[in-house]
């Protein structure tokens, strides 16, 4: 294909690295301002257009705006692939918002050394938007890896508490996590005897041959561990919340937010449809691992937190196991559950991590039982932040209501008793959530805010802090009332995926 | 021996096909003959002479790989065999000769020591390699070595006012020494098995390694020959500082040099693997007993290079260290040549990426350390982001790509290997590779924490800890070249074009 068409996939992704290499020359910063906005802006812009025409547009191979590039390793079956598909279009869009989201708000935040800080925010960017718009798998992973690195250094440099130890700890079990899936995905690449990291050849090569039952199982335990390292499985989550609590909170929002869901996707678009067989095998202790580990344990652990940012954090490990729930299953509509899933909780997260820093910002703690009152004093505050937390527990009208509710009917067929489990999850996050803002916002204000409060009267929202949260609601509002918008797409691509090969055959 | 004979030997001196080497060679004679002739005051501009020379050599060695140019076939009566991979690699010897003698000019410059001898040493060695990378029979190889060894005795204890310096050139003497001898005697054994005419297959030139290649093929289980085999292995196994002939390593690394320590780490250790590869193919008849130690050797050096490194605070030692785990992965890589041959490319990938790296690293280590050459400690690097934004950054992508970290280059070359490994099957040595990626994060990254993270605080009683030496300034072209390792670093990680092309046709 010509390099020279217009192709929103390529720039989504060239343009914020583009624009950090451009701001790292060192323009003034009042420039650099202003091109962090563009670096910001074009992504989220393009990743809306691509899902406004994404309908209309010609599919090649199941994928809309397919174009490839080659970077000098086409003998290795290595090429910059990218399209998007039902699957990737609802991340590519939740990245690109996030993205835009997270970027506002680190530019009004005001931090030291402001330029370094959006330069690393528009590397992940540019990662982010590359991972869920390739089709290459080497590319998927590279990206990944690309927006990861920022990650530890936002950490290293302007995190909170412990950030040291944290951005340690993050990249060594990250690190771990992108490891074990990168000798996955090579498995998969020699295995299947594609020798090519194209992922339409390699649904093409294993369709006609499927791999043997053995490779499967052992290709997908590595896969299913190193994916979910990155997704926070328990009990390999500890990395989680330390890391989140120390994070700087644009750097939190794009990982968590986005960058986490590297691993699902991967499971989902990867994992899934190529090794079936290997999936049946894990099913069960995946289920059960996320069952019992990240929704019951993390859910009581979220329960006993005294930290705003921890409860935060920890929950949305817990929210990942539903997302796990819905890959065990195994089915279009556990798969479907998942996609949407991802893409509410990515922005309810955001969201409350946003907010979090907010509080933090007109309390100076993040300490619950140092709080209170603060809905008399910041209305429009406590109000964004009940939202966030009624979409995180899953009310309906917000998008986490029918992510979770598909998985909960998908869950059913594999296992009641888990399904249980499931919803019980419902109550305690409802429990720590409502907990949560009770103490922030309503209540009489403890003696400790009281100071706090006399000596810098707390303020409402500013308008800059506004807007990214209000994208993030509106987002989350929009899919919660209209989930087709993002479900037609998904449902197309995953029958076609997830197709058993008996059905495809006819 | 009649003169038509010796004519006839002499026909095939096809002394144009060694330039560039004799062209060293004049250059290093000029330097010494320029220093008594030029008055003092012109001396300083000797370094600049050498590292011309090298220059002006690097074009002509690039002409003779285009298609038509290029060189292949044997000359010199079977000594040297010209192979495009030896002719890359004869490049490889000249970038490092250009970039060891721009490191010294910056750390000799400390130490008040004679330049021009350093230099005309390093064109030597470098000539040496060069000669090395093509030999094709054991006496070339063996005088190839020696000159290399000899040089770097000099080369270790340059300093001759520092003790540790001196230490460290006893030690590499002695053990060097002691590596030659066990290489010398396992040639021997060769010699005297292949030239038994009892045997099948005896040769009248048992050197030549094609005709040693057809005498093993005849007897795959002859017991001297599998002596003369490891004995040789473990002649080279020294050089590359593998398990378990790494003792020397840390010592001398510490003391020698860092232009030297560099040249040792980069240069001699380049060497080492691509005799290696030659003699693995001259050996493949013993793949039976050649493969075993290779592996056994590589997983020893994995894990031995990182926990060893793990608790290295002087930074020399530490890269001495991680240097054994590079050379671990590069073993991994001429394993998987054994039966893969994409996993030559990946080697010479990898020694790229290493270079590039290693010399960005070194680059800032002669520029942080102080007048005691010996003491440097990751606790000097504090603060240097702050001081020194741009040594800070090539150091951590320099430290990322050694780490191996996407999108560097590094990564690229372990993907490689990894790819290389996978397809032969070693899966234990995989695991392996993994786990030691996983460990070397630590001290990478604790080295790449210090400089970014923590900020320099001068101990309250200044007698007790030795003072952080004040950092060197950068002057031009130390910084172009620290400028352009970095970009190639990062643009190899990203695109690799031809080279990409080139080690997928291997």
């Amino acid at each position: 294909m010509s390099n020279l068409t217009f192709d929103p996939l390529l720039l989504a992704i060239a343009a914020p690295l583009a624009l950090a290499l451009a701001i790292a020359l060192g323009l003034p910063k009042r420039w650099s301002v202003r091109l962090a906005y563009a670096g910001f802006g074009v992504p989220a812009l393009l990743a809306l257009y691509a899902w406004w025409t994404y309908g209309a547009r010609p599919q090649a191979h199941g994928y809309a705006l397919l174009a490839s590039y080659s970077t000098g390793l086409d003998g290795l079956g290595i090429r910059l692939a990218l399209g998007l598909n039902g699957i990737s279009l609802p991340l590519f869009v939740l990245a690109g918002l996030v993205g835009l989201a997270a970027g506002l708000y680190a530019i009004q935040s005001g931090a030291e050394r402001l330029k370094l800080y959006l330069m690393l925010l528009l590397v992940m960017q540019g990662g982010l938007m590359g991972v869920f718009a390739s089709v290459d798998v080497f590319f998927f992973y590279f990206f990944h890896e690309l927006a990861l690195i920022p990650t530890f250094i936002m950490v290293g440099i302007w995190g909170g508490r412990d950030r040291s130890y944290a951005a340690m700890k993050l990249t060594i079990y990250l690190t771990l996590g992108a490891m074990l899936s990168l000798v996955g995905l090579i498995a998969l690449y020699v295995k299947s005897g594609a020798n090519s990291f194209d992922l339409i050849t390699l649904r093409e090569v294993i369709a006609a041959r499927p791999l043997a039952e053995t490779v499967q199982h052992n290709v997908f335990g590595l896969l299913m561990f190193g994916f979910g390292i990155l997704v926070s499985l328990w009990p390999f989550h500890t990395w989680a919340p330390l890391g989140y609590g120390a994070a700087p909170s644009s750097a939190a929002m794009l990982h968590a937010g986005v960058l986490k869901k590297f691993g699902l996707y991967g499971l989902i678009q990867i994992a899934l449809p190529l090794l079936p067989a290997g999936a049946a095998h894990w099913a069960q202790v995946l289920a059960v691992l996320a069952a019992v580990g990240n929704v019951l344990v993390v859910g009581l652990i979220t329960m006993a937190q005294r930290d705003l940012k921890q409860v935060i954090g920890y929950s949305s490990v817990m929210h990942m196991g539903y997302a796990f729930l819905g890959v065990a299953c195994f089915s279009v509509l556990g798969a479907g559950g998942v996609v949407l899933l991802m893409v509410a909780h990515g922005l309810s997260v955001a969201l409350l991590f946003l907010l979090a820093t907010s509080i933090h910002h007109r309390t100076h703690t993040f300490d619950l039982t140092q709080m209170g009152g603060l809905a008399q004093k910041t209305p429009v505050l406590a109000a964004f932040f009940v939202a966030g937390t009624f979409a995180s527990i899953g009310l309906p009208g917000f998008a986490n209501f029918w992510g979770e509710l598909t998985i909960f009917v998908a869950l059913w067929k594999f296992s009641p008793v888990l399904t249980v489990v499931a919803v019980a999850g419902v109550v305690i996050s409802a429990i720590y959530g409502l907990r949560a803002a009770a103490r922030v916002f309503f209540g009489p204000p403890t003696e400790a805010f009281g100071i706090v409060a006399a000596a810098h009267p707390p303020a409402d929202l500013r308008w800059n802090e506004k807007l990214p949260a209000l994208i993030l609601l509106a987002a989350l509002l929009f899919i919660g009332f209209w989930p087709q918008s993002l479900s037609a797409p998904l449902n197309a691509t995953l029958s076609a995926v997830y197709a058993p090969p008996a059905a495809a055959a006819n | 021996m009649d003169p038509t004979a010796l004519q006839a030997i002499a026909a095939n001196n096809d002394w144009i096909t060694i330039f560039p080497e004799l062209l060293l060679g004049c250059v290093a004679l000029v330097l010494l003959a320029l220093e008594i002739v030029l008055p003092v005051k012109y001396h300083s501009y000797l370094p600049g002479v050498a590292l011309f020379g090298v220059l002006a050599i690097i074009p002509s060695q690039l002409i003779s790989l285009r298609p038509g140019f290029l060189l292949e076939g044997d000359t010199f009566n079977g000594l040297l065999h010209q192979s495009h991979e030896g002719q890359v690699m004869r490049v490889f010897f000249l970038i490092t000769a250009a970039l060891v003698c721009l490191l010294g000019t910056v750390s000799l410059a400390k130490q008040k020591m004679p330049h021009t001898e350093f230099h005309h040493i390093v064109l030597v060695v470098t000539a040496a390699l060069m000669l090395l990378a093509q030999s094709n029979h054991f006496v070339m190889l063996f005088v190839a070595l020696e000159t290399v060894t000899i040089g770097f005795y000099i080369l270790v204890s340059y300093f001759r006012t520092s003790r540790l310096s001196l230490e460290a050139g006893l030690k590499y003497l002695v053990l060097g020494a002691l590596s030659s001898s066990i290489l010398l005697f396992g040639i021997v054994l060769l010699y005297g098995v292949a030239g038994n005419l009892m045997l099948p297959g005896h040769t009248g030139s048992p050197l030549n390694f094609d005709e040693l290649a057809g005498f093993l093929a005849a007897n795959p289980h002859n017991f001297l020959a599998g002596v003369g085999i490891v004995l040789v292995l473990s002649g080279v196994a020294f050089k590359i500082g593998a398990f378990p002939f790494q003792i020397w390593v840390p010592d001398v690394y510490q003391g020698a040099p860092t232009p030297v320590t560099a040249f040792l780490a980069v240069g001699s250790k380049a060497a080492g693997f691509v005799i290696l590869l030659i003699l693995v193919r001259t050996f493949s008849a013993y793949a039976w007993l050649t493969l075993p130690i290779l592996t056994l050797m590589a997983a020893a050096t994995l894990l031995f290079g990182n926990f060893a490194a793990l608790t290295q605070h002087n930074v020399k030692r530490l890269i001495g260290l991680s240097g054994v785990s590079h050379a671990g992965f590069l073993l991994l890589g001429v394993i998987a040549a054994a039966t893969v041959p994409m996993a030559f490319g990946a080697v010479y990938f990898y020694l790229f990426a290493y270079l590039i790296a290693s010399f960005a690293v070194f680059g800032v280590m002669a520029h942080v350390a102080g007048p005691n050459d010996a003491d440097q400690e990751i606790s000097h690097y504090a603060g240097l982001a702050k001081e020194r934004p741009f040594l800070a950054l090539v150091l951590a992508i320099g430290l990322g790509s050694l780490a191996g970290i996407p999108p560097l280059a590094g990564f690229m070359g372990k993907l490689f290997v990894f790819i290389g490994v996978f397809e032969s099957g070693h899966y234990g040595l995989l695991a392996v590779a993994v786990v030691s990626v996983v460990i070397s994060i630590y001290y990478y990254f604790t080295w790449i924490r210090a400089a970014f993270f923590e900020t320099w605080t001068p101990p309250a009683n200044a007698e007790a800890v030795s003072p952080r030496p004040a950092l060197t300034p950068v002057t031009v072209p130390l910084g172009l070249m620290l400028g352009l390792l970095a970009a190639c670093t990062v643009l190899l990680g990203f695109y690799q074009g031809p080279l990409g092309d080139w080690l997928a046709a291997r």
